[in-house]
């Protein structure tokens, strides 16, 4: 169970969270939605232990752990794991180092035995396949030159290899097209279980066709400013973010003025999305 | 602070591990240069005529040059005649290298220290070494062995005295006295050094290695080497390098010259590990080396492959010379600077047979308020018909207060010439730190696993026991060294 409570968080000074609840069950799977700016990625990068981002208020607690007092890497080896939405090029370090050296760093946490060379090639073999990953990837520097497309994949196999209890993915669908969408989408739903949760975020109901999940929420200036079932995305394709912005600005006060700005960036976007279709 | 700076600044703060002192008796002569410390020091070393000539020749070009200023470091100047030119372990200088039983035990454990242990049965047993010490070699080992083979592999000193006709052949025929004013001071005061001699058609069954060590205060180390691979003849040769930590700067001024027949292969290798200095810059090894080679036959090749993480001031440009047609000619380098270190660095590739090509990987490091310059020379003669380059020069920035600079020169002579250049700068991203430890990696393995990426290239080119050491060199200090 993670439960986020009032979290505020800022960079340099300017507050992007402003007091957002969240709350997400063993097995549960939920869907982050809201417009550019809403704070979507900060959420993401905080709870997986960024530290360029100062936490102004509020907590997170998961299983009854403290997350924020707990360190990046012990928060990957208790099973956090982030998708990342723009995944880092390492040159010179083969994917099949790296993916070993993570495996075997959270295998020691856990209290099991290391994976020795035969044995890791086996598993990470196996989950190539599964995401549809050539094996000459291992073998190439960890996501240089990759494409977007393939990039995601790596994403998705390095999850299926660590074997998260809570895996965020942030808009690990943006610049996909739709056949690296359905295997990426594929990849996800074969690791869903019952202990494992899953924060999906995205900007638009795409993604969801494919990953359905529990809950829906959706971010508008730092809040969680509606939480639904499924058919809450489907409401948010048809109509936008605006109205919901809206609708929730007046509790922001003397801030209104900015917040109308994001409500018009937020209708401008969703407008934009509409007319793709 | 956030933990990527923080990372980075352990990194940074690593401990010299090879900064002790030896306590031994030393032999030395008073601080100074003139023509009589030259005859001291050939007297003392028992030289025959024709070398002490050769070393007052070489003092009196040196006289009459200046230092070189063009490279981008700064020091205040030298004065030369604050240098002690030669320092010896007392017993060690009178007969050369003795066998290890009448080595003096500290300096068996020194080198045991610095894990390079002399006995044949230890630890490095594939692997040959001249042990030199100060202004003397202590010791040389798998003499006999190699010796089977017709390979000649001895102290500079003792190839004087054994072997006089190869010495005399060679010498300076390479890097000529008057090449440069360190390499005219060297060839005035050198005293030690590793000779290695390959005849006709073998291939050495073993690497050979140097050890070289300065330890006794106020000593400069002025050492000469000269490697010698006849027709298709083989070697590979690593030297290492450490020094005390002193406040005062030391000067290293070596020459190394290789020869490279038909058909011959010569691999060197170098560790560079002196002391760089505090981290305010006090102290540390002024490292102001010539090093060479000539592919003097047909389809010989040289290949220069170094790992440079120590110095308070690099100077070093490990060149070839591609006579014979066919020859090829390479440099695989990493150069870190830290602290207030400062890395000139580089090679020249003289193109002159017909078919010759070269290959440059220049990976420079500059963390702290370090300054790290590429410096390289790429020379397609009128007569290098065909002749071919490829150069890759990257360089890595750690923090915000360090400097990298490139400068590359092209000349081509010969329409028929290729030539390649590609460079990149990037820094240690606090993204690709976040990365990794998303992943579970630990700070500490995350940086060394970045660093090790970087050099990757370079490192594969290292006999395999010393891709280990280097690799550790660069990261084993951050053992600890967060939380």
């Amino acid at each position: 169970m993670l439960t986020i409570s009032g979290l505020k968080v800022s960079v340099g000074g300017r507050q992007i969270l402003r007091g957002l609840d969240l709350q997400i069950g063993d097995g549960e799977v939920h869907a982050l939605m809201g417009p550019n700016g809403s704070g979507k990625s900060t959420l993401s990068q905080v709870l997986a232990g960024r530290d360029s981002f100062t936490v102004d208020g509020g907590s997170v607690t998961w299983d009854g752990r403290d997350v924020l007092e707990m360190s990046t890497e012990d928060r990957a080896r208790e099973g956090m794991f982030l998708a990342f939405q723009y995944p880092v090029e390492i040159p010179g370090v083969s994917n099949a180092y790296f993916l070993k050296a993570a495996v075997n760093a959270v295998r020691r946490h856990r209290g099991l035995a290391e994976l020795d060379a035969m044995d890791f090639l086996a598993r990470v073999k196996a989950e190539m396949k599964a995401v549809g990953m050539r094996e000459e990837f291992l073998y190439r520097s960890v996501n240089e030159g990759f494409s977007g497309g393939e990039k995601k994949r790596n994403e998705v196999l390095q999850m299926a290899l660590l074997e998260p209890r809570l895996a965020i993915l942030d808009e690990t669908d943006s610049g996909l097209d739709i056949d690296a969408l359905r295997v990426v989408a594929d990849g996800v739903n074969r690791l869903r279980s019952p202990d494992r949760s899953m924060l999906v975020i995205t900007h638009y109901q795409r993604l969801l066709e494919y990953i359905v999940p529990d809950k829906v929420h959706v971010l508008g200036q730092g809040r969680i400013v509606r939480s639904g079932g499924p058919e809450l995305a489907l409401e948010l394709e048809a109509r936008g973010y605006a109205w919901l912005l809206e609708e929730s600005a007046p509790s922001s006060g003397p801030q209104s003025g900015p917040a109308r700005a994001a409500a018009a960036a937020a209708a401008a976007a969703a407008q934009a999305s509409g007319g793709r279709r | 602070m956030n933990t990527a700076t923080r990372v980075l600044d352990s990194f940074l703060e690593r401990e010299y591990s090879a900064g002790f002192v030896t306590e031994v008796e030393t032999d030395s002569i008073p601080k100074g240069l003139s023509e009589d410390v030259i005859r001291t020091i050939s007297a003392r070393k028992g030289e025959p005529e024709f070398l002490l000539e050769w070393r007052l020749q070489a003092y009196r070009r040196w006289l009459r040059m200046t230092p070189p200023e063009w490279a981008h470091v700064s020091f205040p100047p030298i004065d030369f005649q604050d240098i002690v030119y030669y320092s010896a372990p007392k017993g060690a200088n009178k007969d050369g290298p003795k066998s290890l039983d009448e080595v003096d035990p500290e300096l068996l454990r020194t080198y045991e220290k610095l894990g390079v242990p002399l006995h044949e049965r230890a630890r490095l047993a594939g692997v040959a070494v001249d042990a030199v010490f100060d202004s003397v070699s202590v010791a040389t080992t798998f003499r006999k062995q190699l010796a089977e083979h017709g390979i000649i592999f001895c102290s500079f000193s003792e190839a004087v005295k054994e072997h006089p006709d190869l010495v005399r052949k060679y010498l300076g025929t390479v890097v000529p006295q008057g090449d440069n004013f360190y390499s005219a001071l060297n060839s005035a005061v050198f005293s030690d050094g590793s000779f290695v001699f390959i005849p006709k058609g073998v291939k050495c069954p073993m690497e050979l290695s140097t050890y070289f060590r300065i330890n006794a205060r106020d000593t400069g180390q002025f050492e000469r080497t000269l490697i010698i691979a006849e027709e298709g003849a083989s070697v590979s040769y690593l030297e290492g390098c450490t020094a005390p930590m002193r406040d005062e700067n030391q000067l290293h001024a070596a020459v190394v010259e290789l020869v490279a027949l038909d058909d011959a292969y010569i691999k060197y290798s170098t560790v560079q590990n002196w002391y760089p200095g505090d981290k305010d810059g006090v102290g540390g090894i002024y490292n102001f080396v010539t090093k060479r080679g000539d592919c003097r036959g047909p389809r010989s090749r040289i290949s220069w492959t170094q790992v440079e993480t120590g110095s308070a001031i690099t100077w070093k440009y490990p060149s070839v010379l591609l006579r014979g047609d066919d020859s090829i000619g390479e440099f695989y380098s990493v150069a870190l600077s830290n602290h207030r270190q400062q890395a000139d660095t580089g090679t020249k590739m003289i193109h002159i047979g017909r078919n010759t090509t070269c290959t440059i990987i220049s990976k420079g490091i500059s963390a702290g308020r370090g300054s790290n310059t590429f410096r390289g020379l790429v020379r397609m003669s009128p007569k290098a018909e065909s002749a071919r380059n490829y150069t890759q020069c990257d360089s890595l920035l750690i923090g915000d207060k360090c400097a990298a600079h490139t400068f590359p020169t092209i000349e081509v002579r010969h329409p028929s010439a290729r030539v390649e250049h590609e460079a990149t700068t990037s820094r240690i991203g606090e993204d690709q730190l976040f990365y990794a430890m998303q992943r579970g990696l630990s700070a500490e393995d995350a940086v060394s696993m970045i660093v090790n990426g970087f050099c990757k290239e370079v490192f594969k080119e290292l006999p395999m026991e010393f891709a280990v050491e280097a690799q550790n060199l660069l990261g084993v200090s951050l053992e600890g060294s967060v939380g």
